[in-house]
């Protein structure tokens, strides 16, 4: 997984609630078997005007002119904003694979589905919940200003508006440390191999017809 | 002291190892596993030269990518054959304690096969890379989706690395009114609670309606815990689950059985558990229910009209479902039953299995599609739902009335296969979700049950099941 430090990025704004996996990355591209290539089809049937197949190539299709991806101002975004329940519906990895390689590594929210807000972590793409109100604010600066940045910072947990105004953000120490150090959770977890054959051991005793 | 929840007895009894913040090492029981979102965790597998922690844990089949129909020709898309046989390579290598190719007698939909063949039993820890693993909570087992890096690291270490929950106890008491099933009552509380109301929950369903339900019913509902955000559903095992259970091939065999059920009896939310949220719904006022929009929350009782904008004050809500009118080409103040539909769609891993097939049957019987319905596709959840309504004649029932009768497989509820909607489309479907483009770009979903399904082919409109 990339490590993730800090960044200071464009700001993309996704203005509407309930933002679901099928439409970050439509069904027909989880076809693939690879984890890569995603990013040409992320928000796939909001950002062009034809249907989208597997391998197309995206450069010579039509595009849907008033999506934010498609507009200049926002070329180049590295953070997405958008609103509540961003990521609910599936458990398809590929919605964080293909935000990744679109070239987002932050998406802020009032707040995310747990499924899509795990599986961000492992791939180097930092979910930052903050309030209705400062997601409001950021909307609203956004808006306002062409060439919105904000810088994100991992070791403080802050963001930072072009004004100097932060807010703080959570983070389980766990996440936290594997995204600094960009680190194999499954190495982490086979460190304790010892610990979990001796809880197999102890559980199979106890409940032997679930190894059957 | 405060008891403890059955999500509480399930979680503590599968932790390997605690961190002080409380991260923790989750040991897995059951892994579930289809072609789409486990060929890039085999191969992190192989690139770290890694192997399958316990095989045996490992129950798969293709489902989302096989066809329903003229499986004589095979897979015709090349790029769904690749990850199909993708999948045969891996199991291959990496082993598994049952796997069923496609067509294979038994092959089906994962979150029925588990089920039926004894794969999901009560006290487990059951993981699948799909969110509606949460169907096998119906059983008292914590299951729950996972990504594909989750996929590998079950593969690699039988564990999670996760945090506890919070517990939602979703409580329906009385009696339903006929024609009133386990969807209307999925669909009813997703109406209430929002599909973010169950978000960063464990949630326990409760109460006599629930008790009543079959086994089929709970696995409807803890199949919808997701759409209500919730990771996990629950129902307590009963006499019900044993039942249900019992003398299938890889439940206890006789000499753990009794223990097993001994054990499966404590897995109860004690009288004094606390829950961070309760939420209560009388079952004898829940209608039968049909989406109108394109989230599982935009959802009404049969009798009710789609919604007015401009009778909402909130701006993001008012956008919302303007939005989902554009998209759904309905008008404000519709009544349901006046909506016409060009296609129906009676499977999916919600309502696909017997009870389901028996339901619609029992409205079809004798009677046939609407000239205006486009297609009527019938794909039961898997072989062996497939043969049982084959011996009670229900797939004749389905063929007099001008319905389709297909192979097992997840088919239309996510279109991955061929069977899909065209553009501006609309369909009654029994499936889970109703997102724009979920059953084809540009169509247009209306969740209902399987009951409501088949009576919506039948008139070509949306009708109220309990005048049937």
């Amino acid at each position: 997984m990339k490590a993730f430090k800090s960044l200071d990025g464009l700001v993309c704004p996704l203005d509407r609630a309930n933002v679901d996996t099928d439409a970050i990355i439509p069904k027909q591209f989880l076809k693939s078997i690879k984890r890569s290539g995603f990013g040409p089809y992320l928000f796939d049937e909001w950002r062009y005007a034809d249907v989208g197949e597997p391998d197309m190539d995206c450069s010579k299709r039509p595009l849907k002119k008033d999506f934010v991806l498609n507009q200049p101002r926002y070329q180049g975004a590295q953070i997405l904003l958008a609103r509540d329940n961003f990521g609910c519906g599936s458990s398809r990895e590929h919605a964080p694979w293909a935000i990744e390689d679109y070239g987002f590594r932050v998406v802020i929210a009032p707040s995310f589905a747990d499924i899509f807000f795990g599986n961000c972590y492992k791939n180097g793409v930092l979910p930052i919940v903050a309030s209705p109100a400062i997601v409001d604010q950021l909307f609203r600066e956004c808006a306002a200003q062409k060439g919105y940045k904000l810088r994100v910072d991992l070791e403080t947990q802050t963001v930072r508006n072009p004004a100097g105004e932060w807010f703080q953000f959570d983070i389980t120490p766990h996440r936290k440390h594997c995204m600094l150090n960009g680190l194999d959770e499954i190495g982490l977890t086979l460190q304790h191999a010892d610990e979990i054959k001796a809880f197999e051991a102890k559980h199979k005793a106890a409940q032997p017809w679930l190894f059957a | 002291m405060a008891g403890k929840t059955l999500y509480d007895k399930l979680w503590e009894s599968h932790v390997v190892r605690e961190e002080s913040d409380g991260t923790c090492l989750l040991y897995i029981d059951r892994h579930l596993m289809h072609e789409v979102t486990s060929p890039q965790a085999f191969e992190g597998l192989r690139l770290a030269g890694r192997k399958a922690w316990r095989k045996e844990s490992v129950v798969a089949n293709p489902d989302h990518n096989t066809p329903t129909d003229h499986w004589d020709e095979g897979i015709k898309d090349p790029i769904s054959r690749l990850q199909v046989e993708t999948l045969d390579a891996n199991i291959r290598d990496f082993g598994a304690l049952v796997y069923f190719p496609f067509k294979h007698a038994n092959q089906g939909i994962i979150h029925v096969i588990g089920p039926e063949n004894g794969t999901t039993l009560p006290g487990m820890t059951v993981v699948c890379g799909d969110s509606h693993t949460s169907t096998h909570g119906a059983f008292g087992a914590l299951a729950f989706g996972v990504g594909t890096s989750e996929v590998e690291h079950v593969l690699a270490t039988q564990t999670l690395v996760g945090k506890r929950s919070k517990r939602m106890l979703i409580r329906v008491d009385g009696k339903v009114s006929p024609g009133v099933t386990a969807k209307d009552i999925a669909l009813a509380i997703i109406g209430r609670i929002g599909t973010a109301g169950g978000t960063g929950y464990a949630v326990e369903f409760g109460g006599s309606a629930i008790r009543d339900l079959s086994m089929e019913g709970r696995m409807t509902l803890c199949n919808m815990a997701i759409e209500g955000g919730a990771r996990a559903g629950l129902v307590a095992p009963d006499e019900k689950t044993f039942e249900y259970l019992k003398g299938r091939q890889f439940a206890p065999k006789p000499g753990d059985w009794e223990k097993a059920v001994a054990y499966w009896k404590t897995l109860q939310s004690d009288a004094n558990a606390k829950f961070d949220a309760v939420v209560e719904l009388d079952a004898a006022a829940i209608e039968p229910q049909v989406t109108w929009g394109t989230s599982p929350e935009q959802v009404l009782p049969v009798g009710g009209r789609v919604p007015n904008p401009a009778k909402e004050k909130d701006a993001q809500k008012r956008a919302g479902i303007e939005r989902a009118l554009a998209y759904m080409g309905l008008k404000a103040d519709t009544p349901i039953q006046d909506i016409k539909i060009d296609k129906v769609f009676i499977g999916s891993c919600t309502n696909s299995r017997i009870e389901d097939l028996r339901a619609a049957a029992k409205i079809t019987k004798g009677r046939k599609k609407a000239a205006s319905v486009k297609q009527v596709l019938v794909v039961p959840g898997s072989g062996q739902v497939k043969r049982q309504a084959e011996a009670e004649g229900l797939d004749k029932i389905f063929i007099d009335a001008g319905f389709e009768w297909r192979e097992p497989g997840c088919s239309m509820c996510l279109a991955m296969n061929a069977d899909r909607l065209a553009p501006g489309e609309r369909c009654a479907s029994t499936s889970n979700r109703n997102f724009e483009g979920r059953q084809g770009a540009g169509g247009r979903t209306h969740l209902v049950s399987p009951e409501m399904a088949a009576a919506a082919a039948i008139a070509g409109h949306f009708v109220d099941i309990r005048k049937q």
